[in-house]
This record gives C-alpha cells, sequence and structure tokens, in this order.
C-alpha cells in the first residue's frame, strides 16, 4: 500500500530581514487513515510545510509524495485527492454557505445538480442549516470553520491538511471541530494538521513532529513526547510573595522538585506521581497556608520547548 | 506502473474556460448580496458628471461647437474604465488574503483560471457601469455624431483601457498583506483621473503638468474616444496629444505587457 503522506528531507528556505526563516529536512511518514500533527509555535515551519506538501509552493529540498503522487511533477494528480483547511476561512464572505459550497462543487466537477446536493448535505452535517443562506461575513469563527471543511470535503479528500483549525475557538466549537475531523478519519482519510496546542495534538495525532524554528525537535506518538517532556505539573498560587516563599519549604519535602515561578507568588511542583496534588494540599493545610489557585495541569508548549531545546521557543512573524 | 492507488477521482475538473466562467459567476452572484455597493460603484462616475455640469459647467470653455455636455461624456467613459480599477484591487486583495485564493489553487483546475475568473467579472462590471453611464448621458442630451464603426472602436479602446488597468489591479490587489492596506487605490484613481484632459484644458496648466497630463493613458483613450464620438478635443501641445488613437491604443498594450506577467508571476508565487 501506497503511503498516504511520504515526504524525505523536505525543507524550503526564505530570506528574511536579520536572517534565515523557513523548514529544514522534515520527513514525514502516513500511512491511509492516520492522524499526523505539526506542533510548534509561529514561525516553526508548520505552514510551509503544509503548503509545500498541498502544492501551493515549491520546496528547494527533498521529495514528498501525498497519496501516491509527486507534489512537484504530478501536482495535478495531488489535488484531485487532496483538501486543504487553511488558517482563514477560505470562502467568499460575501456568499452564503449554499452560494460558496455550490460554487465551489461546481469548480470541482460536480453538476448543477450534484453540487447542490452536495451543499446540502454537507451543510446538514456540519450543522449550518439556520445560516445557510445567509452571507459569510456575518458568521461566528466556529461557524466559519466549519463552513471551511465542509468546503474542503466537497469532494472526500485522500489526504486532508488542516492548518491551525482551532486557533481563536471558544472550547466548544473546538470539540466540534474535533469531532469531525475525527469522523473523517473514521471514513479513512489521512490528516495532516498543525497546531500550535500540545493538548490538540494529543486529542487528535497519531504522531506528532515538534518543530521550532523550521527544524524538528523530536518526533513519537504522544505518549513517547510526554514521556520526554516529563510529568504533569501542579501549579499553586497565594495571594502574596511572602506566603508562597513560607509555603515553599512544605512543598519541597512534598518533591524536591518543587519552586518559585517568575511571579514570586505562584509554587510549581511536578507530578511525578498521582498523589502529589493531595499531598501538597495537605502540606499547605498543615502549615496552616491557603492558596488562592490550584492546578494540576500539562506541561505548556513553552515548557516543552524549554525541556527539548533547552532554548525558548521562536516566535518570528513569517511561519 | 502504480497499481496500489484505488482512489482515483470520479469526476473531471473543468477546463478552464469553463472554470474561469464558473469563477466569474462566482464574484457575479455577490453582487446581489451587496447591491447597494455595487450600484454606488456603477453610478459613481454619473455622480461625477451630475457634479461638474453643475458646478463647472457654465465656468469651463469648450473648443469647437461642442457643448459641455458634448465633451464631458467622452472624457467620462474613459474614468469610468478608471475606476474600476479599485474594486479589482480590492476584490483581488479580498481573495489573496481571505485565503479563498489558495484554496482554489489546491483544487485540479487550470490556475489561470482564477485570474481569467476575476478579470471576467471585472470587465462585466465595467461594462454594467458604462451602459447606465451612456443611458444617463443621451437623457442629459448628449448626442454623439458617430457611426458604427467609429462607435465600435471607442468601445473597444474604452475596453481595453479597463482590460490594462486589471492588470495593474490584480498584481496590487494579490501583493495586498490586507484589504485596508490597498484602500490607497481609491485615493490615487482620483489625481489620476483629474490630472488629465478629460475635464479641463491642459495647457492651462503649468507646462510639466500639462505635458503629464497628456501623457495620462486616461487622457490619450479620452481624447481618441472624444474624437471618435464626434466632438472636439482641446487644441493640443504634445505629440502624446496630437496622437490621441494611436496613444490610446498603445499604453494599454504597454501597461498590459508590463503588468500582466508581473500579475501572473505574483499569483503562481502565492502573493506576496
Amino acid at each position: 500500500m501506497t503511503r498516504a503522506i511520504e515526504a524525505e528531507q523536505v525543507g524550503k528556505r526564505y530570506a528574511v530581514k536579520g536572517g534565515e526563516v523557513g523548514l529544514h529536512d522534515l520527513s514525514v511518514q502516513a500511512e491511509q487513515g492516520q492522524v499526523h500533527a505539526l506542533l510548534g509555535p509561529n514561525g516553526a515551519g508548520k505552514t510551509t510545510a503544509v503548503r509545500g506538501l498541498a502544492t501551493l509552493l515549491r520546496f528547494d529540498r527533498g521529495t514528498a509524495r501525498v497519496a501516491g503522487y509527486d507534489v512537484g511533477r504530478e501536482a495535478e494528480r495531488v489535488r484531485e485527492r487532496i483538501g486543504l483547511v487553511g488558517q482563514y476561512a477560505a470562502v467568499d464572505e460575501r456568499l452564503t454557505a449554499v452560494q460558496n459550497l455550490r460554487f465551489l462543487g461546481r469548480l470541482r466537477g460536480l453538476g448543477r445538480a450534484a453540487s447542490a446536493a452536495r451543499a446540502e448535505a454537507l451543510i446538514e452535517q456540519f450543522g449550518l442549516v439556520a445560516a445557510a443562506n445567509r452571507a459569510v461575513s456575518g458568521y461566528s469563527g466556529g461557524m466559519r470553520r466549519r463552513l471551511d471543511l465542509a468546503a474542503s470535503l466537497i469532494v472526500t479528500p485522500q489526504v486532508l491538511f488542516v492548518d491551525e483549525p482551532t486557533t481563536g475557538l471558544d472550547p466548544a466549537a473546538r470539540r466540534d471541530l474535533w469531532n469531525a475531523l475525527r469522523e473523517l478519519v473514521r471514513q479513512g482519510t489521512t490528516i495532516l494538521l498543525t497546531t500550535q496546542y500540545l493538548e490538540e495534538a494529543d486529542e487528535l495525532a497519531d504522531k506528532i513532529v515538534l518543530l521550532a524554528r523550521g527544524k524538528v525537535v523530536a518526533e513519537g506518538s504522544a505518549d513517547d513526547l510526554k514521556a520526554m517532556v516529563g510529568p504533569p505539573i501542579v501549579q499553586i498560587r497565594f495571594a502574596t510573595d511572602a506566603d508562597a516563599d513560607a509555603a515553599l519549604p512544605a512543598l519541597v519535602r512534598v518533591d524536591a522538585g518543587a519552586r518559585l515561578d517568575s511571579s514570586g507568588s505562584t509554587v510549581t511542583l511536578p507530578a511525578t506521581a498521582p498523589e502529589v496534588l493531595g499531598r501538597s494540599v495537605d502540606a499547605l493545610t498543615g502549615a496552616g497556608l491557603a492558596a488562592i489557585e490550584v492546578t494540576l495541569r500539562k506541561p505548556t508548549l513553552d515548557e516543552v520547548f524549554l525541556t527539548l531545546t533547552g532554548d525558548e521557543p521562536a516566535t518570528e512573524e513569517a511561519a | 506502473m502504480t497499481t496500489t492507488i484505488t482512489t482515483a477521482p470520479a469526476i473531471a475538473a473543468p477546463r478552464l474556460l469553463a472554470a474561469s466562467w464558473i469563477i466569474a459567476r462566482r464574484s457575479i452572484s455577490s453582487w446581489r448580496q451587496q447591491l447597494g455597493t455595487m450600484a454606488t460603484g456603477w453610478l459613481f462616475p454619473i455622480f461625477v458628471t451630475l457634479l461638474f455640469l453643475g458646478l463647472f459647467g457654465g465656468a469651463l470653455d469648450v473648443p469647437g461647437d461642442s457643448t459641455y455636455v458634448d465633451f464631458l461624456i467622452p472624457g467620462m467613459f474613459a474614468v469610468t474604465m478608471l475606476f474600476g480599477l479599485e474594486s479589482t484591487t480590492l476584490s483581488a486583495a479580498a481573495d489573496a488574503t481571505g485565503g479563498l485564493n489558495d484554496r482554489l489553487r489546491s483544487y485540479p483546475i487550470n490556475g489561470a483560471a482564477i485570474v481569467l475568473g476575476r478579470a471576467a467579472a471585472d470587465l462585466i462590471s465595467s461594462l454594467i457601469s458604462l451602459t447606465l453611464m451612456i443611458a444617463f448621458a443621451l437623457a442629459v442630451g448628449w448626442r454623439p455624431d458617430v457611426g458604427v464603426p467609429g462607435a465600435i472602436l471607442a468601445l473597444v479602446l474604452l475596453l481595453a483601457l479597463r482590460f490594462a488597468l486589471l492588470w495593474i489591479g490584480i498584481f496590487v490587489g494579490y501583493g495586498a498583506r490586507s484589504v485596508e492596506s490597498v484602500a490607497y487605490i481609491q485615493i490615487v484613481t482620483w489625481p489620476i483621473a483629474f490630472l488629465s484632459s478629460v475635464f479641463v484644458n491642459p495647457a492651462t496648466m503649468p507646462d510639466w503638468l500639462g505635458t503629464l497630463a497628456e501623457l495620462n493613458p486616461v487622457s490619450a483613450t479620452a481624447t481618441a474616444v472624444r474624437e471618435l464620438l464626434g466632438a472636439t478635443s482641446w487644441p493640443t501641445q504634445s505629440f502624446a496629444g496630437d496622437q490621441a488613437v494611436a496613444m490610446a491604443a498603445l499604453w494599454p498594450l504597454l501597461l498590459t505587457a508590463v503588468y500582466l506577467p508581473l500579475a501572473a508571476r505574483r499569483f503562481r508565487k502565492g502573493g506576496k
């Protein structure tokens, strides 16, 4: 079976003021029906990778095949088999959802009746019935993304590229979109998604590639990466810096990794075992101290990069 | 031979002209959604003409036996074409920055269809504006003295100017960071319209400004169309003024030769 995505050491260089950005030596091997995530901050090269694989730009180096065809020499064949959900809702704002989907359907070669039927089915599937005949310019962010995804599914793609699907969405809209993507995967579509959120990659992806400044920092399954980045973190915030200082010795006895963070009023400690959270609270009670906020959370992307690269993530404009 | 690919597409994408027309039709359907905006654009040359007839019509001397109406109207046809530059630029910028171009470029269609569709829709829009302008002109007493061949040549020259401006608009629009960032085009079209022989005699301007006004592509088209439609133009002071019909053909050719390749190159690179 040919792989859905097979990229070998692809790269693209851009000259910008004060240096060079782009993408270096990315390799992706995705089987049909898998979800791969490119995870990284702005400027990591995620969008460059997606644009190259979706035939919107040419890589300077490496070779890539999508759905079995070379993205450079056989771009047309690739385009017949892919869908692209970009960072914007790539539809005509002035048109309604129905008009947009019919127009795109016609452009993909569906007849008048077939494109109308497909538009209706997609509008139903993505819960846009009530707004179907309103101009897209009045849609919420979540509605736009759903329409955008619907527009990418007019002809069911073998491989779907999704560039930062949930940036700017509220949690409910994010859930909806995740579910829609999972449904697609169940039907056999391969998805390559880019995201800035560890949680999103964790939820959806079989395999994650961690990118920073155009370079691959780490790759593996979500569990592999979590093992690399360390345990969840207990974060305890106090009303004053003095309270935090007073609590620190008690918390260090819970876990030697406890330390004050840069704000001065928050102590973090690695949750190396599930009971660290409970013991931290007990320790505070024992010392007669009250915290104003106790959270158990996964490492943030910043902390992941700090751990893996010993460096802050780059956040250049160009992506 | 690869035999493992089982999901070959069942349907063929439309060819270049069919795809172009589908893309043009999408712009045309959007006009209905924003009829107010579109109508304002289409009628704008008429407002400007009314303004000039009312404000300056009595004060301006026109050459020969022409009335100011007969003199002004053909020039306003050329200005109508110029005003189309604004909508091309802004629509092209919206397509490029909103991601629609990227989506269409990821489709198995000839990419030229995206540009041709834009061009066709904009030409149709300008034709609507021109038709309204002609109807208005006839209503306020404009009586051209022209035969069919002359009228056709005038129309061809007007559309040639509009065609050339398409590529400038697409080039600028596709390079835009945002629609707002190219809104300046609205301001730029005004001095181009006024620094011409459409409204006043370039001979009344300082020498260098008058020469510039006569060199203006809008002046070339205005003067040529005026002559073709039987009105007398200002006595001219430069070669460009003397050879109006030739200049009205040359300018659009030159602008197209420069900007069409630039626009195409920018489109292929995906903007910027």
